[in-house]
């Protein structure tokens, strides 16, 4: 190594040889530190191959969790629409106000001054605002945001563009705030069928619990339909959200998108409904309550069925009190909440179509009359009826206390005498043994009332619906097994708390409970009398009254009612029917069909319900229905009209309830009317008040409200409600049936 | 006037560098100055982001082609020459180490270890390593008459010399610098041939102040953080450990191969702070992945490696010491930044040589290596 020396190198060296041994620690040094440097290097490279080779799998998914973010892309909800492709409930788009909650939290001040200025702006108070801009958490209370810091966060709801157009040209002022367009559900006919159509509401932990499809698309601020067509259907309005994966860099700012899948709009519910149709019913059923009211009936509370007999589709369903869907915008506070829950109001969510039980009244007497009919009683052999029968000790009076002589089955409809069906249900009753039965009793009005589809849920496509009830002698027993300690104790004790005001009644009170206590489990003469004019223990809905009148008048069949009628996607491609189901067939012979038809087609013109059809072209389109007028203890008595038409060629059945809103014949007959009326664009009654609103699409559309000389436009073209759905074009416009449009 | 050719004008101009200039070193550090331009670019480009630019990239170009023009400057000086300027390199790096103490001392990029005068930003620091380099290599160097090595006299001054500087940068505070600094220092007296007791003692201590480096680095992070952020408020301004995660999981989620240049979906993203200067290594890590960081620490090693063999080569003390000063540096400096990188050295905050952005550090380890390859040039007993 050092031979290449120079001499004269070499004896310098030479001369100091001390300084050759001072250079010697220093050369074995330099080895020494030769070995350290690679020593350390060989560390990094070890610690680097440990990291880089057998942990990579590790840090690699450390690395996809910090630099990606998920973002749920919510889809379209369907809309939905009525037979013709008239929208029911669609999307309208609100201006919304929201923060970018990384670009607000990186200003200096959190975005203080910028929400100040932003609450001057839409004059809210500033702590809203910036309690709204808190992320939701254990610790956090609401206000807060529930969803993800990477959607917008919503500050305000239903802004006016012109305070959104402020915001939006003064950016520089605003940083990290912007206005956009947000769906909002919309009904386009305000309060009709709200309770059928339903509405939205945040989801509940319970729902994400049990919905793994709800679970999975969650963004935090989903809503879900509640109550109605929205919650039957929520599945398939609701689409599929779509995903973005968002490339997120170390200050949460999005860098990119990683990657997208779309969202697939939710599809459009086409319903058996009738916009004009429902908004007739509607009126009709208003004006009814109104005119109710005037005579000084409570009136709480109305429904209106109008059914397809053909297929148990509904056509229109309208329950009053109703309230503005506009409620449930951008959440509820609970003091509205509480409100529409609360009798005072008279509960408007509750549909009385669906949820409403009531005791049938006469209407019911179709069941009783096919009843006695099957069992062996000659439809037209005469019957006495008197104005009172007594039984088990009790008399029982005809309506009004009216006597008619002797008159046949047909007669006994007609005129709707009470006497005719109490003596049919005590002679049943008797024979099954009476109190005591020998053996298996047949309680044949019951099984014919059952039979009838009374007394168990319809199976319409709506939640919540209700089964009515259908008393026997096992309900009776139940019933009483039930209510029997109770009604012990009140036999013992009275009822001091009636007796302050009313002591008489409070007497009457303890009777009655003392008498359940001994016996309350016996089906006793009264009860089987009660049944056979629907009162008593009886309460049916008016929608299973609809079917079972639409089932006298189609032959027999017993449909599942259905609002759906079928699915369009969004872009019209799909389509998918929702087919009408048979739940069963009536029990009842064709003749006894054929005869209470005949029986039936008889009352608006010369029975009960011939003053309310007063002038009606029966002669065009002939009426069958049924008057019913039930009396409830200690409440007003309901007015009912049960009916279906043409007569000689069915087609609609229409049920008309308003609760204790007087006699049958006066009060609901003319609604049902009204709303024939309407459906085949007769001219109204001419003393009854003229509609109130026009029947056309949307407000502002040209009047129709047609002068009275002129004929009005059917609401369903020639009275037969399309079979085809309507077909939505890719543009997205709905275009109706052939025959339907406009 | 006769023309002159531009050709003739670069061979006067280049006539003054010797010939000689040691190729494998040049080349180490050429191909490592090359790969840093590449991952500032990496560290400072990313799609979509509103922070990418190209204005690091050609900064640190400038810086390369300045650091270069030094380097050659610096080699083409007879380092006796540089030697007798020791003292004016010394007053002028100790100088600036006042100022940063000063009102014209900055904060920049989290680092209070700037001077800013009129728009211009230099770092004393990273003068100051040059400067003890050459301070140390001159009192340990040149033995007074008589003697052969240094005495505990000459080993007093120059850890004065080594004093100065160390309290002046512990005071910013920059446990980093200070820690190189110490690192050169040692080296340097351990292969002065100083006494050996002076040698054991002082290196004891280096070895006891490594060991609890090394111990902290046995506790958790927050610890570390607390004793780093007590030492170095500068060192990990984003929170507990937040650094030093991050940077592992870009060095990790490399893998074998590494991402592809560019690709990096973690240094695209910025987690890592600073991922153009102290921990550049992370971009590396992801996007050239073991391999290509085992290429750079082969080419560091390599230049370490050059520097000490050029050292063994020298015949004078001066020289010897100057590489042994510049080959410490160099190798606690790469030891330091990448065993932070990697999780195994607390997070101070100290560039990677030649390959970080930045530009006093650029030019002043540039002209370190200058300083090398003069000395190589000039001591023609190494062969």
């Amino acid at each position: 190594m050092r031979g290449m020396r120079s001499p004269q190198r070499r004896h310098r060296r030479a001369a100091r040889a001390e300084a050759a041994a001072a250079r010697r620690p220093g050369r074995t040094g330099l080895l020494v530190t030769q070995v350290l440097v690679l020593t350390l290097f060989a560390t990094l490279l070890v610690r680097m191959w440990y990291l880089q080779v057998p942990m990579a799998d590790h840090f690699r998914s450390l690395a996809e969790a910090s630099h990606t973010q998920t973002l749920i892309v919510p889809a379209t909800r369907g809309q939905i629409l009525d037979a013709v492709g008239r929208p029911l409930v669609r999307n309208r788009t609100e201006l919304v106000v929201s923060a970018d909650y990384h670009a607000l939290m990186a200003q200096d001040d959190g975005g203080d001054a910028v929400l100040r200025r932003l609450a001057g702006v839409l004059d809210r108070p500033f702590e809203e605002l910036r309690q709204r801009t808190r992320l939701c958490g254990p610790d956090v209370p609401r206000p807060c945001w529930p969803g993800s810091p990477y959607q917008p966060i919503s500050l305000a709801e239903d802004v006016d563009p012109k305070v959104a157009l402020q915001i939006m040209e003064r950016r520089e002022e605003f940083p990290a705030i912007s206005a956009q367009q947000q769906a909002q559900r919309e009904h386009t006919r305000g309060s009709a069928a709200v309770q059928t159509l339903g509405y939205l509401s945040p989801i509940t932990a319970q729902e994400l619990e049990e919905r793994e499809n709800l679970r999975t698309q969650f963004t935090g601020v989903d809503q879900v339909g509640r109550d109605g067509l929205e919650a039957a259907y929520d599945e398939e309005l609701r689409g599929t959200a779509g995903r973005r994966r968002l490339g997120v860099d170390n200050m949460g700012n999005v860098t990119g998108v990683v990657h997208e899948s779309p969202s697939q709009p939710g599809m459009h519910l086409v319903t058996s409904l009738d916009r004009r149709v429902q908004d007739i019913v509607e009126e009709a059923l208003a004006r009814g309550v109104k005119r109710s009211r005037n005579e000084g009936n409570p009136a709480d509370a109305a429904a209106g069925v109008v059914m397809d007999v053909r297929t148990g589709r509904i056509v229109a369903m309208a329950s009053l009190p109703t309230y503005d869907p506009e409620v449930w915008d951008g959440g509820i506070d609970q003091e509205t909440y509480d409100g529409l829950l609360s009798e005072k109001a008279g509960e408007p969510l509750i549909s009385r179509a669906v949820q409403g039980q009531f005791p049938p009244g006469s209407t019911f007497k179709v069941s009783s009359l096919a009843a006695a009919a099957e069992n062996g009683y000659s439809l037209d052999a005469d019957y006495a009826c008197p104005s009172s029968i007594t039984v088990g000790g009790r008399s029982f009076q005809n309506f009004e206390g009216n006597a008619h002589g002797t008159l046949d089955l047909h007669r006994a409809i007609v005129v709707s005498c009470n006497t005719v069906f109490y003596k049919l249900g005590y002679d049943m009753w008797r024979k099954d043994g009476g109190i005591k039965p020998k053996g298996e009793p047949e309680d044949a009005m019951a099984a014919m009332a059952t039979g009838f589809g009374f007394g168990a849920p319809t199976g319409i496509d709506l939640p919540h619906e209700v089964p009515g009830r259908i008393p026997d002698r096992e309900w009776k027993r139940e019933y009483w097994e039930a209510g029997r300690e109770d009604a012990c104790a009140r036999a013992e004790n009275g009822y001091p708390e009636v007796a302050k005001d009313d002591p008489g009644h409070a007497d009457y009170l303890k009777r009655a409970a003392e008498e359940f206590c001994v016996d309350g489990y016996a089906w006793r003469a009264g009860d089987a009398v009660n049944f056979a004019i629907g009162q008593g223990d009886v309460l049916v809905t008016p929608l299973q009254l609809a079917r079972a009148y639409a089932a006298i008048a189609n032959g027999g069949t017993l449909w599942e009612p259905r609002v759906g009628k079928g699915f369009v996607s969004a872009d019209g491609k799909q389509t998918r029917e929702i087919p009408p189901v048979k739940a069963g067939e009536l029990p009842v012979s064709d003749a006894t069909l054929d005869y209470l038809r005949g029986a039936l087609t008889d009352v608006p013109k010369e029975g009960t319900a011939q003053g309310a059809f007063d002038g009606f072209p029966q002669d065009r389109v002939s009426i069958a229905g049924k008057t019913g007028t039930a009396t409830l203890l200690g409440r007003h008595e309901s007015a009912w009209f049960a009916s279906f038409a043409p007569a000689d060629d069915p087609r609609f059945a229409v049920v008309v309830l308003i609760s204790q809103g007087g006699t049958g014949g006066a009060m609901a007959a003319p609604v049902a009317r009204d709303i024939y009326d309407g459906i085949y664009g007769f001219p109204p009654k001419s003393d009854g008040a003229p509609p109130e609103s026009e029947r056309g699409d949307a407000p502002g559309e040209a009047d129709a409200r047609k002068p009275e000389d002129e004929p009005l436009a059917p609401a369903i073209p020639g009275g037969v409600p399309p079979a085809e759905l309507p077909t939505v074009r890719p543009d997205g416009t709905i275009v109706a049936p052939e025959g339907y449009a406009d | 006037m006769t023309a002159v050719s531009p050709r003739t004008y670069l061979t006067r101009a280049t006539s003054a560098i010797p010939r000689r200039l040691d190729g494998v070193l040049l080349y180490s550090v050429a191909a490592l100055s090359a790969i840093g331009l590449l991952l500032v670019w990496a560290a400072t480009s990313g799609t979509d982001n509103p922070a990418a630019s190209t204005g690091h990239v050609r900064r640190q170009a400038v810086h390369l082609v300045l650091g270069a023009v030094a380097c050659l400057a610096v080699a083409a000086v007879d380092y006796r020459l540089i030697r007798a300027y020791t003292s004016v390199v010394y007053a002028l790096a100790t100088v600036g180490l006042i100022l940063v103490l000063t009102p014209l001392g900055a904060t920049i990029n989290g680092s209070r270890s700037w001077v800013v005068i009129g728009g211009f930003q230099a770092q004393p620091g990273e003068v100051a390593k040059i400067a003890l380099v050459l301070g140390v290599a001159m009192l340990l160097g040149e033995p007074r008459d008589g003697e052969h090595r240094p005495t505990t006299r000459d080993v007093l001054f120059s850890l004065v010399a080594l004093a100065v500087p160390l309290g002046l940068i512990l005071a910013q505070p920059d446990l980093g610098t200070a820690m190189v600094l110490g690192c050169i220092y040692l080296g340097m007296l351990a292969l002065s041939g100083a006494p050996v007791r002076w040698v054991t003692g002082l290196i004891g201590c280096g070895i006891a102040a490594a060991f609890s480096v090394w111990w902290f680095g046995l506790l958790k992070d927050y610890q570390i953080a607390r004793f780093t952020s007590f030492v170095d408020p500068t060192a990990d301004p984003r929170g507990t450990g937040y650094n030093a995660n991050q940077a592992k999981i870009a060095v990790g989620s490399g893998g074998f191969n590494g991402t592809g240049l560019f690709q990096g979906e973690h240094t695209s993203g910025r987690f890592v702070p600073e991922q153009h200067t102290d921990f550049i290594f992370t971009v590396a890590g992801e996007e050239l992945g073991f391999v290509g960081g085992a290429v750079i620490l082969a080419l560091l090693a390599l230049v370490v490696w050059r520097v000490l063999r050029i050292a063994s080569g020298c015949e004078q003390p001066f020289g010897r010491l100057v590489c042994v000063g510049v080959a410490a540096w160099l190798c606690f400096q790469c030891f330091i930044n990448i065993g932070m990188t990697l999780g195994i050295m607390p997070i101070t905050g100290l560039p990677l040589p030649f390959v970080s952005y930045g530009g006093t550090a650029t030019i002043a380890n540039l002209m370190a290596i200058g300083l090398v390859l003069g000395i190589q040039a000039r001591e023609h007993t190494y062969e």
